[in-house]
């Protein structure tokens, strides 16, 4: 307990924050946009295609994704239910997490509040920066979440890249940039739609109330106007005599 | 058929004052009303600064009324407490509003309250008669700190978690018991289901009584000495031949009409909040706190939530933790002594001297920069800015008799001015 109590007083006291300059460049910014269906509809279709293997969403319902992404009942069960889900089950999936931890390392984590804890810009760019790295089980690494356990499950989309790296006069190995390797399916702005896509449904599926919060917060501000109006008018009516 | 419409009413108003009569027989009904709303005085001078009191208020009943409907979906153990927060997030009919209410309320409570205490050094509502005003308002700064830091272990997150695990371990730097403090206090070796079921208990109910009775006392003894005002005059002291207050207006119907105004502004900037960004930007819901509580993994830099950073920034400016400890609870203590501190006799900033308002001010900004300083990470110029700013805060209290004590005042005014 004494030690756990130091460990925390130490981590919080001396050595804060000095993880959160060791990322390498800046973030991409995701430019991804809620309101947008088209892209949030393409945005489930890939995560259930290459994310759902490992990652759950087990706080978001099927249902609630067909409500807000228009899509029915029947459009949910052939597009994204593949394994006898009923429409109101969560997104969680099959893979135990003591079997992911064996086989990765770390169990993968739930994506459901990824977007509320990381940010799109993070997952937009953790997306773009796997590299080939022989020396890893998976064979590729990330320049953004160095020795992360995650493969590179869109390299079929995106192709396999390198990572060029400069040493500076200290002697720091600093990141300089990709070169392809081989092309993918896909070009590179296309690579970056399916990405935006995907980090867009996860921003989605990270506060699924947001837009309708907007939307009732205009009203409600709207309402509060109106009545500050009101309520003023009473207030000098009732103050005229103070003198 | 006219007659009959006024019969009705006549009949129902003499009813309604039969039955108020046959209360006041038995309950002090009309008499406190009389004294806390219809009869009691208070300047008719108030500016913005004093609508902090009523919003204070507001939030109070926002915060126990919001905190009511999230208790009936949260589930206080730490293997579903972080799911049951997005269950009313998500499933819950008007959860996240609730939700998104109750966690803006806890950041806008200090908000509030901060100036709420600012205007008290302003305009000297601290000195005599109103000492006890004072230390009551101390006491519920306490126990709403107290009520922030157990409420802020609910939601399970991993900041939740590595807080509450790093305040905890703080008791463990008073010298001899500190070690067992610590762990009677969690109930446990390390942070558990046990000690989130105590903290749950505490933030519910032991806390949030503790906080009402506060309330109330405060304001009784308020309206026993009654309100200051911005020109630090008693109004108790001019009085008309009907016996009241010449300066003095009704708290109902004129304090209380002003009131429905300044909340329903209050309210527009509250709403902008929980509409638009109930995250604000990391500082009200942290970003680390999205992520369930994980024992074995600390969120990259661990600071507590905005409004306990002033104190935090203190205790970091030492680099020994039982030192730190030690002036993190004096610089709160000094507060509760600043009616003997200050030793000048005028109490409206407006009226004190300019080496005063300089004073003031600069106590005002050390103890927003400390604030800030809290948030970083103590790397680079942050340590040495917290000690730099540790001392200018622990100066201005103890310079503070020295030099009010033969402070060149202007003329106070007998009478208040708008």
């Amino acid at each position: 307990m004494v030690r756990s109590a130091i460990v925390a007083f130490a981590l919080a006291v001396g050595f804060a924050g000095s993880a959160a300059a060791q990322h390498a460049g800046e973030l991409e910014p995701a430019n991804n946009n809620i309101a947008n269906t088209a892209s949030l509809q393409r945005g489930a279709k890939y995560f259930v295609n290459y994310c759902m293997g490992c990652h759950s969403a087990k706080y978001v319902r099927y249902n609630r994704l067909g409500e807000d992404l228009q899509l029915s009942n029947q459009q949910l069960m052939d597009s994204l239910m593949f394994t006898g889900e009923r429409p109101f089950d969560t997104m969680s999936i099959a893979m135990k997490p003591e079997d992911s931890k064996r086989w990765f390392s770390i169990s993968p984590p739930d994506l459901s509040l990824i977007a509320r804890s990381r940010g799109t810009d993070y997952i937009y760019t953790y997306l773009h920066s796997f590299y080939v790295d022989p020396s890893r089980p998976t064979g590729v690494n990330n320049v953004l979440l160095p020795n992360t356990s995650m493969p590179h499950v869109l390299w079929q989309l995106q192709g396999i890249q390198r990572a060029v790296f400069e040493t500076d006069e200290h002697g720091v190995k600093e990141f300089a940039g990709f070169e392809m390797v081989r092309p993918g399916e896909l070009e590179e702005r296309a690579y970056d739609d399916v990405v935006r896509d995907i980090v867009n449904f996860l921003d989605y599926i990270g506060e699924p109330m947001k837009r309708e919060r907007q939307q009732l917060g205009v009203r409600v501000i709207g309402f509060l106007l109106v009545f500050l109006l009101i309520s003023y008018m009473l207030k000098k009516e009732i103050w005229k005599d103070v003198k | 058929m006219a007659s009959t419409e006024a019969d009705v009413f006549d009949r129902l108003g003499r009813g309604l004052s039969a039955l108020g009569a046959w209360i006041d027989d038995r309950f002090p009904m009309t008499k406190l009303i009389k004294e806390h709303a219809t009869e009691y005085y208070a300047s008719k001078n108030f500016n913005f600064w004093y609508g902090f009191g009523v919003i204070a208020t507001f939030v109070l009943v926002l915060q126990l009324v919001t905190g009511i409907f999230l208790t009936m979906n949260y589930k206080p153990s730490a293997a579903e407490a972080f799911a049951s927060v997005e269950y009313i997030m998500r499933d819950v009919e008007w959860g996240w509003l609730i939700r998104y209410l109750h966690s803006t309320g806890a950041s806008a409570f200090f908000i509030v309250v901060y100036l709420h205490m600012f205007r008290g050094l302003l305009y000297g509502s601290y000195k005599k008669p109103r000492e006890l005003v004072w230390i009551i308002g101390m006491f519920i700064y306490l126990a709403l700190m107290a009520e922030a830091f157990f409420g802020y272990l609910l939601p399970w997150g991993n900041m939740s978690y590595w807080g509450a695990q790093v305040i905890v371990s703080l008791f463990g730097a008073v010298p001899g018991i500190g070690p067992d403090l610590a762990e009677w206090i969690r109930g446990d070796f390390y942070i558990s289901d046990i000690t989130l079921n105590r903290f749950f208990a505490f933030h519910v109910i032991a806390v949030p009584l503790m906080l009402v009775l506060l309330v109330v006392v405060h304001i009784m003894a308020l309206h026993e000495v009654g309100s200051n005002n911005p020109d630090g005059v008693e109004i108790k002291e001019h009085k008309g031949p009907d016996g009241k207050p010449i300066d003095g207006v009704a708290f109902h119907p004129y304090h209380t009409s002003k009131d429905l105004v300044i909340i329903v502004i209050f309210l527009i900037a509250f709403a902008a909040v929980v509409f638009f960004a109930p995250d604000m930007g990391g500082y009200f819901l942290e970003h680390a706190n999205f992520e369930p509580a994980d024992v074995l993994r600390t969120p990259e830099h661990i600071a507590p939530v905005w409004y306990f950073t002033p104190f935090y920034a203190i205790l970091r400016a030492v680099p020994n933790k039982l030192v730190g400890v030690a002036l993190m609870g004096s610089a709160v203590l000094l507060l509760f002594l600043f009616p003997w501190l200050d030793r000048c006799r005028v109490k409206s900033i407006r009226y004190r001297s300019f080496g005063y308002k300089v004073a003031l001010m600069i106590f005002a900004m050390t103890f927003v920069t400390l604030g800030y300083l809290g948030l970083q990470p103590a790397t680079g110029m942050v340590p040495t800015l917290s000690l730099v700013f540790t001392i200018v805060y622990f100066a201005f209290f103890l310079m503070l008799p020295f030099y009010t004590r033969s402070e060149k005042t202007k003329p106070v005014p007998t009478r208040v001015k708008w």
